[in-house]
C-alpha cells in the first residue's frame, strides 16, 4: 500500500510539471512570483549585494518584467544558473524567463526550442592576459594555456578562431565564472576568456586590475538578450516588448524621475508607451500602464545601464555600439503603435 | 509428519497463498511497468511540446571545439575532425584512466594505514588514525578543492619557473611534463625479452614450490624472479643498442612542448580520490585483520613460521574473506566519485560529454542516458570481478 501511495504521488508530482507548459503569463501570475534565471554572479550584470539583494544590468530586467505584470518590481524570484545548467532549467520549466547574458544563436533559437526577445547587450568575445606576458594581439597566443567557462559559445569559438588562425591552445575548462577566475589569477592558464562585458567584470574584481590587459581583437558577434520557451507568443510578447519599452523610453527621453508627468505628455508615442492613450497593454494581456509602472521600477534602458555597468561604475564599460541608433549605436526598437 | 497444503473445497481460490503471492507480484511488475511507460510516455509528449528532438544522430556531427589540451590527448581527438562520439570515448577513456590508477593508489595507501593503525608503535598508530578520521570525515568536493587550489595550484610554480628533474621532467602549476618514449628499430627484440623474462619467473616459480613440496627445499625465489626481471631486459638493452629514443619536452612560448603531459587536474583528482577512498579502505583494512583471531598467530609461531610468512600466509589470505566485499563498494565510490572532476576541469566524461556536448547539442535526454549506462557498466564490471576474485579467497569449507 506504501508503494502505491508513492507511485500516486510521482504520476501527481510529473502531472503538475506537464501542465506548467501552458499559458505562462496565467502561471506566472497565480504564482504571484516571476521565476528569473540569472548567472552564479557576475559584477555588474547580476549579483547578490552585500544584503544578498540581487542586483545588475540583467536582473533589472528580470523586474521590469515583474513591474510590467504585476505593477511591482520586487516580484521576483532569482534562480543562479550556471552556463551548463540555464537550458535545462528553462525548458523544463524551472524558470519562466532567462535573463543571462546569454548569445542568440541560431540553434539555441531553433534547435534547443527558445525564443530570443532581443537584444539588451550586443558583446563580442575578447582574451585577457596578464601586461607581464608582452602579448599585444591575440594572433601571439599560439601555444597557449586557455580558461574557458564551460556550456558557453565562447568554447566554439575559441576553437574556430585557433583552427583559422593554425594556432593551437591547451583548454582549462571550468564550471563557473568564479573558478575559472582562481585558476587565471593563480596562473593556471596564461589566458582567460569570455564575452568582453565579461572580462570586464571579471577585471575590477581581479586583485590588481592594472596588471591584466584584454586584447583588441573581438573574435565573435555575441548579441546577449533575454529569452523564453518556445510556443507561448504571449509571454514572448511580453518580455520583447517589456526590452522594447526600455529602449522607446530612452528614446523618448522618459526616465525614472520624470515618468509621472510624462504621463500627461503631449507625444502621442509617450501616451500610448505609459498607457495613457490606446490599448497596448490590454492586448498584451496585461494592465493599460503597464509601460508606466516598468519606467517607474527600473527607469530607461540608459538609466539601467549607467547604474550597472556605465562609465561611472567599476566595470566602466562604455555605451559603444549599445548607444540608441540616434547616437551612432544600434540600439533600435520598433515604434510603439 | 507430512502437512497437507492442498486447499479444501470450501477455500476459494483468492484465499489460496501462492495464488495470491503471484497475483501480488504480477500487480507489482505491471504497476512498475506502468510507471515505466508512464515516465517515458510523458518525456516524449513534454519533449515533442517543446519542440525538442530525440535521437542520437548528433553524435556523428563534429564537435568543435577543444575538449583537451595537445599534451594530454590520449585518444588523438582533432578538433577539425572529431564528432560528438570521439567526445565521449576520450571522456570514456579519461574517466577509466582515472578510476584505475585511483584503484590501485588506493589499495595501496588503504593497506599501509590500515596495518599502521594496528601498530604497537603509539605514534605510528596516531599518525594512522588521524589520517583516517580526518579524511573520512571532510566531504570529497572540498577534498578536491583543497588539493587542487590549496596545493597544486599554491605550491607547484608557475610554468616559466618550472622545478625540473634532471631537465627532463617538469613540474609546474599546469601539469607535469615528462618525456614520451620514440621506439626504434630493434625495440620489439626488447619487447620480447622482458616477456619472456616473465614467462620464466612463472615457471621459475612453478618449479621452486614443486621442489619444495617433494623435498622440503626452498629455494630464493624472489630473488631469483628480480635478477631476471632486471637482468635479461638489460642486457639485451645494450646488445640492440638501446633501441628507444626520448621525445623531452621543451618550454617553448607559453608552454613546454614535446612529450607527454599528465595536467594538474588529473594530479588533483588522483590525490584527492586517493586518499579519501585510502581512509575507508584502511578501516576495510584494519576490521579485516582483527577479525582473524590471534590463536591463529600462535599456532603459526609455534610450527616455525617467522612474522613476515605468518602475516604473508596466514593471516592475510583469512582477512581477506573480510576485506574484498566491502572494498569493492570502495572501488565502486571510487569511481563514481570521479565524476566531480567538473570541479578543477579534468576532462573526465562527465565534464566534457555530459558537460559540453550537452550544452552544445541540447539534447540532454540522451547523454544523461548515455553517462547513466557507462557508469552502471563500469561499476558492474567492477562488481563482477571483485565478487570473482572474493569467491577464490572465501573459506573453502570441506
Amino acid at each position: 500500500m506504501k508503494y502505491l501511495k508513492h507511485l500516486t504521488a510521482a504520476a501527481a508530482v510529473a502531472l503538475l510539471s506537464t501542465a506548467a507548459g501552458a499559458a505562462t503569463l496565467d502561471d506566472v501570475k497565480s504564482k504571484g512570483v516571476l521565476d528569473c534565471g540569472v548567472t552564479t554572479g557576475l559584477a555588474g550584470f547580476a549579483a547578490p549585494d552585500d544584503s544578498g539583494k540581487w542586483q545588475g544590468f540583467d536582473v533589472d530586467f528580470c523586474r521590469a518584467v515583474s513591474a510590467a505584470v504585476f505593477g511591482n518590481p520586487d516580484k521576483v524570484k532569482y534562480t543562479p544558473t550556471t552556463g551548463k545548467t540555464r537550458f535545462t532549467a528553462l525548458q523544463s520549466g524551472e524558470v519562466d524567463l532567462l535573463a543571462r547574458n546569454t548569445t542568440w544563436t541560431f540553434s539555441r533559437d531553433v534547435d534547443l526550442g527558445f525564443e530570443f526577445v532581443g537584444v539588451n547587450y550586443y558583446d563580442g568575445q575578447g582574451f585577457m592576459v596578464r601586461k607581464d606576458l608582452g602579448v599585444k594581439s591575440a594572433t601571439e597566443l599560439d601555444g597557449a594555456t586557455v580558461c574557458i567557462q564551460t556550456g558557453t559559445t565562447t568554447e566554439l569559438n575559441l576553437a574556430d578562431y585557433f583552427r583559422a588562425n593554425n594556432m593551437s591552445f591547451s583548454p582549462v575548462v571550468i564550471e563557473t565564472n568564479a573558478e575559472a577566475r582562481a585558476n587565471y589569477e593563480k596562473g593556471a592558464c596564461d589566458v582567460y576568456t569570455t564575452d568582453r562585458s565579461g572580462l570586464a567584470a571579471t577585471r575590477v574584481v581581479l586583485p590588481d586590475p592594472g596588471a591584466h590587459v584584454v586584447l583588441p581583437e573581438i573574435i565573435s558577434k555575441e548579441p546577449l538578450g533575454p529569452l523564453v520557451r518556445h510556443g507561448d507568443n504571449q509571454w514572448g510578447d511580453i518580455a520583447r516588448w517589456t526590452l522594447n519599452a526600455l529602449v522607446t523610453a530612452e528614446e523618448l527621453g522618459v526616465t525614472q524621475a520624470n515618468v509621472d508627468s510624462m504621463k500627461s505628455s503631449k507625444n502621442p508615442e509617450v501616451r500610448r508607451l505609459l498607457g495613457s492613450e490606446g490599448s497596448l497593454g490590454e492586448m498584451l494581456g496585461l494592465s493599460k500602464d503597464w509601460g508606466y509602472h516598468v519606467i517607474k521600477s527600473v527607469g530607461n534602458y540608459s538609466e539601467i545601464y549607467e547604474r550597472h555597468i556605465g562609465a561611472n561604475t567599476p566595470l566602466g564599460l562604455a555605451r559603444g555600439v549599445n548607444a540608441l541608433w540616434t547616437s551612432g549605436g544600434i540600439l533600435y526598437s520598433p515604434p510603439f503603435r | 509428519m507430512a502437512v497437507e497444503v492442498e486447499s479444501s473445497p470450501r477455500t476459494h481460490w483468492w484465499n489460496d497463498e501462492r495464488i495470491r503471492a503471484i497475483l501480488v507480484q504480477v500487480l507489482v511488475v505491471g504497476l512498475f511497468a506502468g510507471f515505466i511507460w508512464f515516465i517515458v510516455d510523458n518525456t516524449a509528449i513534454n519533449m515533442e511540446k517543446r519542440g525538442l528532438k530525440a535521437g542520437f544522430g548528433f553524435m556523428d556531427d563534429i564537435a568543435g571545439f577543444q575538449p583537451t589540451s595537445p599534451g594530454f590527448n590520449i585518444t588523438n581527438f582533432d578538433v577539425n575532425i572529431s564528432t560528438h562520439s570521439e567526445v565521449f570515448f576520450l571522456g570514456l577513456v579519461n574517466t577509466l584512466m582515472i578510476a584505475a590508477v585511483g584503484i590501485v593508489l588506493a589499495t595501496i595507501v588503504g593497506f599501509v594505514f590500515g596495518v599502521m593503525r594496528l601498530s604497537d608503535n603509539i605514534l605510528i598508530k596516531f599518525v594512522a588514525a588521524v589520517y583516517v578520521e580526518g579524511t573520512r570525515n571532510i566531504p570529497l568536493l572540498l577534498q578536491i578543492l583543497a588539493w587542487y587550489l590549496g596545493v597544486i595550484l599554491a605550491v607547484f610554480p608557475a610554468v616559466r619557473k618550472s622545478w625540473d628533474w634532471g631537465e627532463v621532467i617538469f613540474f609546474n602549476n599546469r601539469y607535469i611534463a615528462f618525456p614520451s618514449p620514440i621506439p626504434q628499430s630493434g625495440f620489439w627484440i626488447f619487447m620480447a625479452s622482458v616477456a619472456i623474462a616473465i614467462v620464466a619467473v612463472v615457471f621459475l616459480r612453478r618449479w621452486a614450490h614443486q621442489r619444495q613440496d617433494a623435498t622440503g627445499q626452498q629455494f630464493p625465489v624472489f630473488w631469483a624472479s628480480v635478477a631476471i626481471l632486471i637482468g635479461l631486459p638489460t642486457v639485451v638493452w645494450f646488445i640492440t643498442g638501446q633501441p628507444l629514443a626520448w621525445d623531452v619536452p621543451e618550454l617553448k612560448g607559453f608552454n613546454y612542448r614535446g612529450g607527454g603531459q599528465l595536467p594538474a587536474s588529473f594530479l588533483g583528482m588522483l590525490f584527492a580520490l586517493t586518499f579519501y577512498t585510502g581512509a575507508f579502505i584502511a578501516e576495510n583494512v584494519r576490521a579485516g585483520i582483527q577479525s582473524v583471531s590471534h590463536g591463529q598467530t600462535e599456532a603459526a609461531y609455534a610450527v616455525g613460521l617467522r612474522p613476515g610468512t605468518t602475516t604473508r600466509l596466514i593471516i592475510i589470505p583469512q582477512a581477506l574473506r573480510v576485506i574484498v566485499p566491502p572494498v569493492t563498494s570502495q572501488y565502486l565510490n571510487l569511481t563514481k566519485n570521479s565524476s566531480l572532476a567538473i570541479a578543477i576541469g579534468y576532462p573526465d566524461l562527465v565534464n566534457i560529454f555530459t558537460g559540453i556536448s550537452l550544452n552544445q547539442t541540447g539534447n540532454a535526454v540522451e547523454i544523461i542516458l548515455m553517462t547513466m549506462l557507462v557508469y552502471l557498466t563500469i561499476s558492474l564490471l567492477i562488481s563482477a570481478y571483485m565478487n570473482w576474485y572474493n569467491k577464490r579467497v572465501a573459506l573453502v569449507e570441506r
